[in-house]
C-alpha cells in the first residue's frame, strides 16, 4: 500500500531561525496522527509546507508517492480545516454555500446534502454563516474540507475557543471518519490528553522531530512524556 | 408623467444600456466590496479619466485609451500593493490622484475642458448610440460569462484566499483576472454615470443587498434588482424633470439604502 505522506529531510530556514531541521517521517494510510509540540516548534511551518503555502523548503514532501512540487493534483487528496474559520462577518453566504465552495469541480448538490447530514448541519443549511456558534462553524469548515472526498484530512489546532460539548462532538466525528471511512487524519494539537485518546500515532516536533511512532508507545513511556513536557515548559519560559 | 417618453429610441437605448451596466456593476461590485476593495472602482475610474484625456488629445476614440489605461493601472495597483507592502487604501489614493492629475495636464495641453470631457465626467446615458449600446451589451455579456465560468474560484478566493489556495485554486491569477475585469467594467460603465460616480454603482446596491440576502446568489440578485430599478427610475425621472441622470440614479440607490437601514434598525430585518 502507498504511504499517504512521506516527508524526507524537510528543512525550512527563515532569516533569523531554522524553523524545521531535517525532519523525516512517514504517515501511512489510515493513520490518525497527532502532531504535538510547543509554540514555535514549527507545526505551522510543517503544515504550510504540506499544503503548498510555503515552497521555500529543502527536502521532499510526497503525497501518495507524488512530490507535491511536481504534482498538480495532490490538492484533490487533501481536506484542510484551518485553526480559525476566518471570513468577513457579514459575508452573504449560507452554510450550504460555504460547503459547496469545497467542491473541486462541477456542482454536486447530492454530495453537499450528504455531508451536511453526516455532520448534523442539515437543519442549518440555509442559515447565514455569520449567525453560527463556534462549534457549528467548526463543523461547517470540516464539511467544506470533506465534500470533495479527500483521502487525507489536515486539521490545524482546531478546537480553540469552542465549548466542551462541541469539542466532544467534533472528536466523535474525527474518530468516525478515521475508523469507518478510513480517512487519514493529520491533526496538530496542544491538548496531550485528547491526542492520547484519539490518535493512534504521535509526532513530537520541536524544530527537529524528537519522536514519531505509535501513541501508546509515547504515552506509556513516562520518560518521553516528561522530556516532552520539559521541552514545552522551557520553550514556554523562553517565550515569556 | 406621460408614457410618450417610453417610445423614444434614445430612451430605449438608455434603458437597455443602463440596465446591462447596472447588472454588471452589481456583480463585479459584490466581489470588490467583500474583498474590502470598495474604492477600487473609484480609483480605476479616475485613472481612466487620464486615458480619456489622452484619447481626446491624440485623436483616438477616448474609451479605447481609457480601457488601456484602466487595465494597466489595475495591474500596477495590485503589483505595488503586494511588492512594496503599501496598504490598499493608500495605493488607491495614489492611483486615483495620479489619474486625475495626468488627465488635467493632458487637457490643458489640448486647450482646456470641452463638452466631451464633461460627458465622460458626469455620464451621457441619454446620448448612447446604437453602436454604443451593442458594444456595452456585448462586453458586459463577455465579462459576466467569464465570471460565471469561474464563479466558484472567484467566490472561494473572495471568501478566504488561504483556504482557496489550499484547495488548488490559482488565487493570484484569479485576483489579477478579477481586477482586469473590474477595469473593463469601469470603462464600459462610464457612459452611464461618468467617472465621478461609478463607484456608487459598485458599492451602494451591494451594501444594501448584503443586509437582505442570505445566500450569495440571493444577495447578488437583490443587488441587481435594486441597481436596475435605480437606473431605470433615475433615467425616467431625470428626463421628466430635466435634471442630471447620473446624480438621480445614484440618489435613488442611496434612498433604497437609507430605507433599508431604517427597516433594519427597526428590527424588522433579522441577520440570519
Amino acid at each position: 500500500m502507498l504511504n499517504a505522506v512521506e516527508i524526507s529531510n524537510l528543512t525550512v530556514k527563515y532569516p533569523e531561525v531554522v524553523a524545521l531541521d531535517d525532519v523525516s517521517f512517514v504517515i501511512e494510510q489510515g493513520d490518525f496522527l497527532g502532531i504535538i509540540g510547543p509554540n514555535g516548534a514549527g507545526k505551522s511551518t510543517l503544515f504550510d509546507s504540506m499544503l503548498g503555502l510555503n515552497t521555500t523548503y529543502t527536502g521532499t514532501i510526497k503525497f501518495f508517492d507524488e512530490d507535491i512540487k511536481k504534482s498538480k493534483t495532490y490538492h484533490q487528496e487533501i481536506g484542510y480545516v484551518p485553526q480559525k474559520p476566518e471570513f468577513e462577518s457579514n459575508f452573504p453566504a449560507t452554510v450550504s454555500d460555504v460547503v459547496r465552495m469545497g467542491l473541486r469541480k462541477k456542482s454536486d448538490d447530492k454530495k453537499v446534502d450528504e455531508i451536511l447530514q453526516q455532520l448534523m448541519l442539515h437543519e442549518l443549511r440555509d442559515r447565514r454563516i455569520g449567525a453560527l456558534s463556534g462549534g457549528q462553524l467548526q463543523r461547517v469548515f470540516i464539511a467544506k474540507a470533506l465534500v470533495h472526498d479527500p483521502k487525507i484530512l489536515i486539521l490545524d489546532e482546531p478546537n480553540t475557543g469552542v465549548d466542551q460539548q462541541s469539542i466532544n462532538l467534533f472528536f466523535g466525528i474525527l474518530k468516525e471518519l478515521n475508523s469507518k471511512q478510513g480517512i487519514t487524519i493529520i491533526w496538530s494539537s496542544h491538548d496531550l490528553d485528547a491526542v492520547n485518546k484519539l490518535a493512534n500515532h504521535v509526532a513530537c516536533l520541536n524544530r527537529t522531530l524528537f519522536f514519531h511512532g505509535e501513541s501508546e508507545k509515547f504515552f506509556s513511556d513516562d520518560d518521553l512524556v516528561k522530556q516532552y513536557s520539559e521541552a514545552s515548559m522551557q520553550e514556554h519560559m523562553h517565550h515569556h | 408623467m406621460s408614457f410618450e417618453i417610453l417610445t423614444y429610441g434614445f430612451m430605449h437605448r438608455a434603458i437597455i444600456a443602463g440596465s446591462v451596466i447596472a447588472i454588471l456593476c452589481s456583480v463585479m461590485g459584490l466581489f470588490l466590496v467583500l474583498r474590502r476593495y470598495s474604492l477600487f472602482g473609484d480609483a480605476l475610474a479616475h485613472s481612466s479619466f487620464g486615458g480619456i484625456a489622452l484619447g481626446l488629445f491624440a485623436g483616438i476614440y477616448p474609451l479605447w485609451t481609457a480601457y488601456g489605461v484602466s487595465i494597466v493601472s489595475a495591474l500596477i495597483i495590485t503589483k505595488v500593493k503586494t511588492r512594496y507592502n503599501i496598504s490598499g487604501d493608500a495605493s488607491i489614493a495614489v492611483l486615483l490622484s495620479s489619474g486625475i492629475a495626468a488627465g488635467l495636464v493632458i487637457i490643458s495641453f489640448s486647450g482646456g475642458f470641452t463638452l466631451d470631457i464633461f460627458s465622460f465626467l458626469f455620464g451621457s446615458i441619454l446620448l448612447v448610440s446604437v453602436d454604443d449600446t451593442i458594444a456595452i451589451v456585448a462586453l458586459a455579456g463577455a465579462i459576466l460569462m467569464i465570471i460565471l465560468l469561474l464563479f466558484r474560484q472567484i467566490l472561494y478566493s473572495t471568501f478566504n484566499e488561504k483556504q482557496a489556495k489550499v484547495s488548488g485554486i490559482p488565487v493570484e491569477k484569479i485576483n489579477y483576472l478579477l481586477i482586469i475585469l473590474a477595469g473593463l467594467t469601469v470603462v464600459t460603465s462610464i457612459q452611464l454615470v461618468g467617472v465621478l460616480l461609478i463607484s456608487a454603482l459598485f458599492v451602494i446596491p451591494n451594501v444594501t443587498a448584503i443586509m437582505y440576502g442570505r445566500s450569495f446568489k440571493q444577495t447578488m440578485l437583490i443587488s441587481m434588482s435594486f441597481s436596475v430599478f435605480s437606473v431605470v427610475a433615475g433615467i425616467l425621472i431625470s428626463y421628466v424633470f430635466d435634471i442630471t441622470p447620473a446624480g438621480t440614479i445614484v440618489l435613488f440607490s442611496v434612498a433604497i439604502l437609507a430605507v433599508t437601514m431604517g427597516i433594519k434598525s427597526s428590527g424588522l430585518l433579522s441577520k440570519s
